[in-house]
Order: C-alpha cells, then sequence, then structure tokens
C-alpha cells in the first residue's frame, strides 16, 4: 500500500506502470484519475488545494486500510495533489489491485466516494474573471457513503 | 491547545492558527467562547451544520471531549477527489 501526499505533478503512466508489478496472482488493476475541470466553459483559471498537513496522510492511510479490510485487495495506490492546479492537470489517482475485477472496481469506487467526503482537502476555484469561490460539498457526495 | 482553521473558515477568522487557553471541556463550549471573543468568530461559527471539526487530527462532532487535546481543527466539508 502506498499514499502520498504531495504539491508536485504525478506522472500517471508510470505510476500505472509500477503498480502491482510482480504480483501474479492479481488479475485485475483498476484505475482512476481525477482531474481539473472547467464547467465554466473556459471559466475557471485554475483550482486551488488546501489540505490539513498532519492529518491528511493519517486520514487517507485510514481510508485505505479500510479498504482492505473490506476486499480481498493485492495491493492500493492513493496519490492526492494540494496546491495550485490547471483545468485539464491531474488532481490525483487511486489504483487497486485484486485477483477479481469486482473487488478491484467496488475497492476504487470505495475509495472516491470517502476521499471526496473523508479526506481534509478544500477546492477553490479561481475564475478567469478573478473571482475566487470555495467549491461546496455535494448532499449527493455525503449520500454516497451510505452504500458502504 | 493550538485551534486550526481552513478554507473559508481560516478566511473568515483571518488567520491559520493560534494558541487558545481554555477550560472548556466539550468543542462546543470552545465553539461559544470563540463566538464571544469577536464578530469574525461569531459570523464563522454561526452555522454549525456548516462546520466540521477534528479533534487531535481526528475527525468528530460537537459534543466531543477536548479534555487533555492539543490540537482542535474547525473547517467546511471536505472537498477532496
Amino acid at each position: 500500500m502506498r499514499v502520498v501526499v504531495q504539491e508536485a505533478p504525478f506522472d500517471f503512466g508510470a505510476e500505472a506502470e509500477a503498480f502491482a508489478v510482480g504480483r501474479h496472482d492479481m488479475g485485475a488493476i483498476v484505475t482512476f484519475t481525477g482531474v481539473v475541470r472547467d464547467f465554466g466553459k473556459g471559466g475557471l483559471d485554475a483550482m486551488e488545494i488546501e489540505h490539513y498537513p498532519g492529518m491528511t496522510q493519517k486520514a487517507l492511510e485510514a481510508i485505505a486500510d479500510e479498504a482492505r479490510n473490506r476486499w480481498f485487495l493485492g495491493d492500493v495506490l492513493v496519490i492526492h495533489r494540494y496546491g495550485r492546479m490547471e483545468p485539464g492537470e491531474k488532481i490525483m489517482m487511486v489504483a487497486t489491485a485484486a485477483p477479481h475485477r469486482k473487488d478491484a472496481f467496488e475497492a476504487a469506487e470505495y475509495l472516491m466516494d470517502y476521499l471526496k467526503s473523508r479526506a481534509p482537502f478544500w477546492k477553490k476555484e479561481h475564475a478567469a474573471t478573478g473571482e475566487t469561490s470555495w467549491v461546496a460539498a455535494k448532499d449527493e457526495d455525503e449520500d454516497a457513503l451510505t452504500r458502504w | 491547545m493550538d485551534v486550526l482553521y481552513f478554507a473559508w473558515v481560516r478566511e473568515r477568522i483571518g488567520l491559520p492558527k493560534e494558541k487558545v487557553t481554555t477550560d472548556a471541556e466539550t468543542v462546543a463550549d470552545l465553539v461559544a467562547e470563540l463566538r464571544a471573543r469577536e464578530d469574525r468568530y461569531d459570523l464563522a461559527f454561526s452555522d454549525l451544520s456548516a462546520l466540521r471539526v477534528a479533534v487531535d487530527q481526528e475527525l468528530t462532532d460537537f459534543d466531543a471531549s477536548i479534555k487533555g487535546a492539543r490540537e482542535v481543527a474547525f473547517f467546511p466539508p471536505m472537498t477532496g477527489g
């Protein structure tokens, strides 16, 4: 299991390639990548992500540990960035390896649902107009946790 | 103890972190003390349903004890991923 919190960009291809290498008993690898999205049709200049140093790493590790308790996983990877990112930049990724795809898919979804609402990150949008606004948590993100 | 603020809570109160000496027994007691200080605190804590709290870097609720806590953090609901 590897959990990384960093400001710098990560190399998705290299991370995906190196993930679970040597685990010949893992038949399925699922990866998910979160990308800064400009849903304002060119209106987003940048996304700034604040986090809680000290708590972030521990919170992500606890979420990844829980995923390993619930599903049969050979490996788990979580990378989450903070700081300022432009539209199109990768914010984070998760990867799960399991003998069968159902465990890999479900665990990846679980990780994403918990990362969204239980890991101490906060997104702030910087519009091209110069205005800034904190992204509000959605009720549906909180509701998503109840299915687990 | 250290009291930390993140995201719009930090912006509204105007600082990321401060030392607070308190006899408050719970998070809610601490919030009441902070709100009584100045308008900017009162405003930041006016709707607790819009806030989350962590005591010693563990998410908890406003009824939680802060006896012996080293660090209490206030922030809006998280938006990771």
